[in-house]
């Protein structure tokens, strides 16, 4: 990519990271946060695409393997959004900004925002901290707006203060020509006065037509019931794309933990097509 | 070809080890396994397995890949040098030479494993023909024929001489170090002997073990069939077989609290385990079955389907002497094999 600010002297083993700085922590919710992470030396660790994972390390705690939430179309740093659920995961909650940590990627493939998305209504369904690995995609088609046709985001989450990147939505997405935002919660709550329901089910009720590509992220039981609805609302399984989700060390294919069928889902996903996600063994 | 008597290989290794590392089979503790020769090791070729398979000596069973460094609260990561000096592995049997093939389309293929590819290139692999394959043995039915090592250099042994044969550049490299111990020798005693060798194959047991059906496209097949159910129920989830296996590659990365700083090492892991999958957020192994059907499943049909039909298993035959409940890979194809229809 042109104009990169990418540490240039990282060139060894993929399997030694960087050095990278929390500049800022954000609490999105009770459990998460999104963390800023710049290089040293300002500027980003490394350049990626929108869907890639990083491994994010505390020495002496974990590392673990982290959708890069953030658009590359953000020149700046990268951000990870981070639900706190693990050894690692509660360590990273207790850092403060100004901390180190250590990074190496990017891992995995992208969604493919350049050739089969481009052009197409777009359809973005999440739940949870699932928006995490969209919200870099749809920065991103935010970002280039001409290159897409309509987007439709359908999140929900457990209840409203559980909806990751709230100000962003208000703020950007809702304000944004040919977006529209569709919100819901699992449960009634005071203040809120929008849809409450399951994401399925709201999915159904909007009633979107087939004419759009879906990219769905969240739970793995959300997942299922969204596919279904989509079947059932007349879209293929190539107009829909998900990310797997499967215990990783390495990050490059070789370690052996995320394989599932001939695939590693740290290099050959974690987006797949919901026909790609057919021929794997059902292991995931 | 060259030949050296029995009686002047202790010469042999010195001249080798002179200048560099041989690792070689030696018997410590009553096991034989690849160690570094010294003037007092117990050199044992006649054994025809090692105990361990020789991977270590590319991919060892636990390695350092960086240390991370604390100094004033900032921190600095210091990798670990790679390999950089040439060594010499001696005596390793043509199906463990295959599971280095093996190892390679893991290691080598983009992204490189630096340290892997490291020992690759400064090791010299002097393989060693088989004359008595065992009962346990069916590398044949990978292909491999034990009477015809690959490696930088071939050896055989015939009697009490050891024919010696460069094949790549870097065998011929060392064979010029140390071809003032060889006599010139022609090929008849080991064409003889690699023709009695064929024939012993032949007759193992598990030589005519069938795996047809056993390929990318039966995956579905082979994956939904009820014999798992079946043959997994003895298996006790010890993972010897991974730690014995020449091929299996899987591996974690933990951390090592030095006291003044953090060392990352790498180490062998085993599909077998009940937390190999598991993440903070569930585990999608969570019965012995499954991972005991990934291990055969990534070997057989995986593993080929990503390489050009390549299997990950060369038929050595050490999970099948060493597993505690006899359940190994044979006992997978033959259950197959048997009830094709049945599954």
């Amino acid at each position: 990519m042109s104009g990169c600010t990418c540490n240039k002297e990282h060139r060894q083993d993929t399997l030694i990271p960087q050095i990278g700085i929390i500049t800022d922590i954000r609490q999105e919710t009770p459990d998460v946060k999104t963390f800023r992470v710049d290089a040293p030396g300002g500027g980003k660790l490394f350049e990626h695409l929108p869907g890639q994972c990083a491994m994010v390390c505390v020495p002496g705690v974990s590392e673990g393997m982290f959708s890069i939430t953030s658009s590359p179309t953000n020149r700046e740093f990268q951000e990870f959004s981070i639900k706190q659920c693990g050894i690692l995961t509660d360590y990273l909650h207790s850092m403060e900004a100004g901390s180190e940590i250590m990074v190496r990627g990017p891992y995995g493939n992208h969604f493919p925002v350049e050739t089969e998305l481009k052009g197409r209504n777009l359809l973005f369904i999440a739940g949870g901290i699932g928006l995490a690995p969209l919200r870099s995609v749809i920065n991103y088609v935010i970002d280039n707006r001409g290159n897409y046709g309509t987007i439709d985001i359908v999140y929900g989450s457990r209840s409203a203060d559980d909806l990751v990147q709230l100000k962003e939505i208000q703020d950007v997405w809702m304000k944004t020509e040919g977006v529209n935002v569709h919100l819901t919660v699992d449960q009634e709550q005071e203040g809120w006065n929008g849809n409450v329901g399951f994401v399925p089910t709201y999915l159904k009720e909007l009633g979107f037509s087939n004419d759009k590509t879906a990219l769905v992220c969240g739970p793995p039981i959300m997942i299922k019931f969204v596919l279904a609805a989509l079947t059932e609302m007349g879209f293929g399984k190539d107009q829909v794309y998900t990310t797997l989700e499967l215990r990783m060390k390495c990050g490059v294919g070789k370690c052996g933990r995320c394989n599932i069928g001939s695939k590693y889902v740290c290099k050959d996903g974690p987006v797949f097509r919901c026909d790609e996600v057919d021929e794997l063994p059902d292991e995931y | 070809m060259y030949k050296i008597e029995a009686k002047n290989l202790n010469a042999l290794f010195q001249m080798i080890a002179a200048d560099q590392e041989l690792y070689l089979p030696v018997r410590s503790g009553g096991q034989v396994n690849f160690a570094y020769w010294h003037k007092d090791a117990e050199v044992d070729l006649e054994t025809l397995n090692s105990v361990k398979s020789p991977k270590d000596a590319f991919f060892p069973q636990s390695e350092n890949l960086y240390t991370v460094k604390r100094d004033a609260g900032r921190m600095s990561i210091e990798p670990e040098e790679l390999k950089n000096q040439k060594f010499v592995i001696f005596g390793i049997r043509p199906c463990d030479v295959k599971g280095v093939e093996v190892l390679d389309r893991v290691f080598l293929v983009d992204p490189l494993d630096t340290y892997y590819a490291a020992r690759r290139e400064h090791g010299t692999i002097v393989s060693m023909a088989c004359s008595e394959p065992e009962e346990t043995c069916f590398c044949k039915v990978f292909g491999i024929d034990c009477g015809e090592p690959a490696g930088d250099v071939a050896v055989w042994k015939v009697g009490d001489e050891f024919y010696w044969k460069p094949v790549t550049g870097k065998g011929e490299a060392l064979t010029a170090k140390v071809v003032s111990l060889f006599d010139e020798a022609d090929e008849t005693k080991v064409e003889a002997q690699k023709e009695a060798v064929r024939k012993i194959a032949d007759r193992l047991p598990y030589s005519n073990l069938s795996l047809d059906g056993w390929d990318g496209g039966a995956l579905e097949e082979k994956f939904d069939s009820i014999l798992w159910e079946e043959l997994h129920k003895p298996c006790l989830a010890c993972g010897t077989c991974t730690f014995v296996c020449p091929t299996c590659q899987c591996y974690d990365i933990k951390d090592y609290d030095t006291g003044s700083g953090v060392q990352r090492y790498r180490c062998w892991d085993s599909c077998m385990y009940s937390d190999f999958t598991m993440m903070a957020h569930g585990n999608n192994r969570t019965t012995q079955m499954q991972r005991f059907r990934q291990r055969f499943m990534h070997k057989l049909v995986y593993f080929p389907a990503n390489n050009d039909g390549m299997y990950s298993c060369v038929g050595c035959g050490r999970c099948v002497a060493k597993c505690p409940v006899s359940l190994n890979i044979v006992k997978v194809v033959k259950a197959f094999q048997d009830r094709g229809g049945d599954q």
